[in-house]
Formats: C-alpha cells, structure tokens, sequence
C-alpha cells in the first residue's frame, strides 16, 4: 500500500453488508492513509456507494469494522456522530445543493451551521472557497441558474467549508462534459493535497481518474477484486480489470443477463 | 378485496405509529426552531401569510352562502333576526375551524410536503445530515411550528370574515334589523364556550395537519413519483383527521 | 425574500388574528357580560327545576344579572339545590322569591327573581326562602283535567 507511513485515516476490515437477505458488501479490507486520493470502482450496483455511506457513518455495517480517524463509525451515538461528521466533507451525486438559498449561502451553511464567526470574516472565508473552486463571481447565483458543472463544483466548495480531513466524491465526473471533467478531476487533486486530507472516490470513470488518483481499489459482487497503484492496474493482467480498464463488453462482467438457453425459448413460442 | 382492505388498515395503522414517532421527534429537536426564531418565522410566512388571500375571500363567502341560506329558512318561522346567531355560532364552533383547516392542508400542507418531497429527492436532507446538521431540526420542526401557529390565526379570520359576510347579505343587502342581528348574536355566543372551543380545534387540527404534511414529506419514496403521492395523502389524511377529530372535540365540548 | 420583509408580514399576519379574535370576543360573543365582574353566589331550592340548565340566565323584570352556576340534587331534603352566581353590583332582599320561568312559549328555561321587601339584604351562601318550581307540562294537563271533571257535576 502506498504511503504506509502516514495514518490510516480509513480503515475498514472484514466489512459486511446486507440490506434484509440480500448481501451486498461481503468481507471487504480497505485502508486510505492522509494525504491519499482514492478510487473506488467497479461496475453498477456492485456496492461502492454503499461504501461512501458506510465510511460516512449513514449505514451500520452488518459485520466487521469502520474505522474514522481511530474511531469506530458505527458505535459512536449521534452528538459522536455529528461531531466527527464536522471533519468530513461529501460531495453528493448531482450536487444535493439547497435549491431555496443562493451560492452563497450554500457555501456559508456550514459555517453557520458549525462556527461562530463575525460576519466579515463569514465573507471573506466563503469567497475564497469559492474562488479556489473558480467560481468567486457567482455568489450571488440560485443554484437553479447553474450548469450541472457549475453546481457541482459550488457543492464541492461547501464540502470543504470546514476544512475537512476527508472528503468522499459520490460519482464526481457523472455526465459532465470533457472540460468540466478536467476540471473537477484537476480540483479533487489540488485541493487534496492542499488541506493535507483524504479524499475517497466512487466513479466509473477511469481515464480521469487513474490519471489523478493514488490507489485502486475495483469492487465487484461485493468484493476487492483488484487494488494497487494506476501503473499497477494499467499493466494488470487480471480478467476483471482488463475488461474494465478496456472497456469491453464482455469479461468477467457477463454481457448476457442470465437467462434460460434461447432455443429453450424459442421452441416455446412455437409450440403456442 | 377483503385482503387488500385489511392490508391497508394494517399499513394505516402501522404509520400511524410511525406519524407518532416522528411527533415526539419533532417536539425534542424544537429546539432550534424556537432559538433561531428566523427559521420559524419564515415558515409561518408560508404557511399562514400567504394563505390569507383563500382563508378570506373563502370565509367572505362562506358567509355570505350562511347568511342567505339561513335567512331563506328563518323567516319561514318568524326568525329571521336569529340570523346572527346562526352566522356566528356555525361559523365559530364548527365551519371556522374546520373549514380553515381543510384549506389550509390543501394549500399549505401540500405545499410543505412539495417542499420536503423534493429535498429528499434531491439528496439535500441526506447532504444536511452529512454535514452534521439535524435535518428534523433544521427543517422538518420549523414548519411544523410554522403550521401549528398559523392555523388558530387563519381560523378565527375565517370566522370573523364569515360573520362579516353573513352581516353583508342579511343586514346591508337584505334588510335585517342590524341591531338584532348583534344583540341576538352577543346572548347567544360564549366567549368560553363557543369562540375558546373553536379555537382550541383550530389548534388541534393545526397539529395534526402540520404532523402529517411534514411526515409525508419526510417519510416519502424519494422519486417523482413518491412526491407526488405524498401529497395527495397529505390532503386526503388531513381531511381525514380533521373530521374525525372534529367529531371527537365536538362530542367532548357541546355536549347538551 | 429578505428577512425583514417576512418579519413585518408575520407580523402583519400575527396582528390580523389578534384583531379577529378580540373582534370575535367583543363583537361577537358576550365579553362585556358579567363573567369577570365580581359576583357572589346564593341558593335556592326547588321540588321541580323542569329543563333548568346550568349557564341559564338568572333575570330580574327581564334583565340578566346573574347565570346558574351548579345543579346539584340534595338527598336528604329530596329537593334540586340549584347555585347562582349573580352581579355583586346588584343586591335583593332577604325574602326574594325565585322562580324558574320559560322564556317564549317553548323557549329555554331560566331563574326569575321577584324581589320582596326586606330590608336586609341576600349574602354570599344564603339561601332563597321562597321558590317556585317549574310548571311540568304533565302535572298542567292533569290538573286542568282535574278541574274540568271537578266542574262537571256541577254543570
């Protein structure tokens, strides 16, 4: 693992998830250390986000721990919760920003919400987050006037309004066009290493995000398939990995849905 | 049929006691809504200031159909000065409250599940959470106070528009004796037994109607879809509960 | 929206409801009445309060001074002790009659006190010394029956 000699920030070991009878998450280890930026692949519905929400302490994992920062998310109470959930940011899927308030007081709820401070200073603070996210002259915007590249990267302002010692990425790149992807992937590392946090990933995308990212880890049916460094997972011969790095439809990740054999089907039909 | 029927009870059921959890919820995170006196503020702007404009014209009416079709059946008996008495004790006892209240879970409730509705599609509660901030009291438990203290308002505003539109048609277009139609109406009508009744219902079905509407937002199947059932049972629920409890005070209250 | 808008429109609004509700106890109900003028309470007993109900005015040559504050059935005299709360501005004397009298032909039933001419006058907890019951229609009819067949032999 990369960056051993830092602190894990993240911890996760032999965690399990399942929502009624279905298992989702099955034995899963994953480290992320401070200063790292992570991915977390794989293909649909092979449980990354149910990840996210694990880290972030939004699901109780059914077996195995969840450490943050040394603590263990899942038994602390709510005011543990909330107080550990002040030095962590999220940056939600489309953005999740509050429709009824302006860019600005999306990015100063936080700070509101979370500090005492003088409203000069409240000023001052949201106008460089949102300068270092590029977007300084639309404070005064309603989020229904910005573009989905726009929104996100205000939502990403907010994320770390606080200074947060880990941030996690639900889907960062989803449907934005080349630029915006540039420049969200470009932010992501900068502001990681600028705060001197972790940053955590889920994402589909992989030439943006081998490009900037640390560590690999690829999930599939619910467990780690393949993980190491972006050269690593390039130069990877494993089935699984090579099919998704190379985008081919057929691998390891069927491209038929199972099914009865279509002969069986057709003769059927006929008979009718 | 019937096992849908019982399917359907059982779940009503079910969330009844769901509806009641999440009462005791929002009174224990109220805390916020009453500190930070804004957040509250704002919330009875939207529910109760900008319903004023259907509460009025809508008492103005109710009124005034009072006052006509009272008159048409009083004079048939000689009684056509107990025409403020009628007015006054329908309105004040049952149509105020009750009436205030449907409307004001049509437009109000509905527009506050809308709202929550939507928030929860769109990620904004669960992000308020991760951010560490309660979203109940943050958001759920202000409009609820929203609701609860803007109801008894819009009521007796019904009602004393209604009385003012039953004064218009009997006194002014009529012809009733004006002086009788108050007189009458002052021996007849209590200010404890009738107008502090009224208003207790009017507090009461506040309750229940900013209950509901906030639950079903809270609570809904976070697609279009849900939202928009949601709330159509907001709507439904509330009437539902307001007559129903209507039926409850009134038997407890006006008992002969 | 700005804050100090909404703040005048609740305000506007809280104001409003202020307005209909001291509109609704003034105008409309009975606030002048005597429910927080000071009062005190006598008694009077009855063989018979017919449809007496508690709140039913108590009126003296037609003007309300007082309402029935408690009926409540004496086992031992076997008789109704019904409590008036009446106006402290209005005092009666000792030997006032009370009688329990209908209000139109079939209107509500109501306690009317015939003032005597004793000097002295009714305290707080003193008791009505002469009453009159209400008239039940059934006892009417059988006395007027009564006396039509004590007529009717001599015809």
């Amino acid at each position: 693992m990369a960056n051993s000699g830092q602190e894990a920030l993240v911890d996760l070991r032999q965690v399990r998830f399942a929502y009624g009878d279905r298992e989702i998450l099955s034995g899963i280890d994953l480290t992320v250390h401070r200063g790292q930026v992570v991915a977390i692949m794989g293909g649909s519905g092979c449980g990354k986000t149910t990840l996210l929400r694990l880290i972030g302490g939004q699901l109780k994992a059914s077996a195995g721990t969840v450490q943050v920062a040394g603590q263990d998310i899942g038994g602390l109470n709510t005011a543990q919760l909330y107080a550990l959930r002040r030095r962590m940011g999220m940056l939600f899927q489309f953005g999740a920003l509050f429709t009824d308030m302006s860019v600005f007081d999306n990015v100063a709820f936080p700070l509101r919400e979370h500090a005492r401070l003088p409203d000069a200073m409240l000023r001052d603070l949201v106008l460089m987050k949102l300068q270092a996210v590029g977007l300084r002259g639309g404070h005064a915007l309603m989020p229904s006037e910005l573009s989905g590249g726009m929104a996100r990267r205000v939502a990403l302002a907010r994320a770390i309004a606080l200074d947060p010692m880990l941030i996690m990425y639900d889907e960062p790149f989803a449907g934005l066009d080349p630029i915006s992807l540039g420049v969200v992937g470009q932010l992501i590392r900068r502001l990681n290493d600028a705060l001197g946090a972790a940053s955590i990933m889920v994402t589909h995308d992989v030439s943006e995000s081998l490009s900037i990212v640390d560590y690999v880890y690829f999930v599939s049916d619910g467990r780690i398939v393949a993980k190491g460094t972006p050269d690593e997972i390039r130069a990877s011969k494993d089935d699984f990995v090579h099919q998704f790095v190379n985008a081919e439809p057929d691998g390891p990740v069927p491209f038929h849905m199972k099914a009865a054999p279509i002969g069986e089907m057709l003769m059927g039909e006929v008979k009718r | 049929m019937i096992r849908k029927l019982g399917a359907m009870v059982i779940d009503g059921v079910w969330r009844l006691g769901f509806a009641s959890r999440f009462l005791f919820l929002l009174l224990r995170y109220s805390g916020q809504s009453f500190l930070r006196l804004h957040l509250t503020l704002r919330e009875i702007y939207f529910s109760g200031v900008l319903s004023l404009l259907i509460i009025l014209v809508s008492g103005l009416f109710v009124g005034l159909v009072l006052g006509l079709q009272g008159y048409e059946t009083l004079q048939r008996y000689g009684s056509s000065e107990a025409l403020g008495v009628l007015v006054a004790l329908s309105l004040t006892r049952e149509l105020g409250p009750v009436v205030a209240g449907l409307l004001f879970a049509s437009r109000a409730g509905s527009a506050v599940t809308a709202e929550i509705g939507l928030m929860k599609v769109t990620e904004q509660l669960k992000a308020m959470d991760m951010m560490a901030v309660n979203p109940i009291a943050r958001v759920a438990a202000p409009r609820f106070w929203g609701g609860v203290i803007s109801m008894p308002i819009l009521a007796a505003l019904f009602s004393a528009m209604g009385i003012l539109g039953g004064w218009l048609i009997g006194v002014a277009f009529i012809g009733v004796d004006d002086g009788a139609f108050w007189s009458q109406m002052q021996a007849a009508v209590d200010i404890r037994y009738d107008i502090l009744n009224g208003v207790i219902k009017s507090f009461v079905f506040g309750v229940a109607v900013s209950l509901i509407a906030v639950f079903e937002g809270y609570d809904c199947v976070p697609t279009a879809e849900g939202v928009s059932r949601a709330i159509t049972r907001t709507v439904v629920s509330s009437a539902l509960a307001i007559l129903a409890l209507d039926f409850v005070l009134t038997s407890f209250m006006f008992r002969g | 929206m700005s804050r100090s808008t909404i703040d005048l429109w609740v305000g506007i609004f809280v104001l409003m409801g202020c307005a209909a509700i001291l509109f609704l106890a003034l105008k409309v109900g009975n606030l002048s009445a005597s429910s927080f003028a000071e009062n005190y309470t006598v008694e009077a007993n009855f063989s018979n309060i017919g449809g007496l109900k508690v709140r039913a005015p108590v009126k003296v040559a037609g003007v309300v001074v007082g309402r029935v504050s408690d009926i409540r059935y004496d086992n031992e005299r076997f008789e109704a002790v019904v409590s008036l709360t009446l106006d402290s501005r209005y005092s009666f004397p000792r030997d006032t009659i009370g009688e329990i009298l209908t209000s139109g032909l079939l209107g509500e039933q109501y306690v009317g006190l015939e003032p005597g001419g004793d000097e002295r006058s009714l305290k707080a907890g003193d008791s009505l010394k002469i009453t009159q019951s209400a008239v039940v229609l059934e006892k009417l009819i059988g006395q007027f029956l009564f006396n039509k067949a004590a007529d009717a032999p001599q015809q």
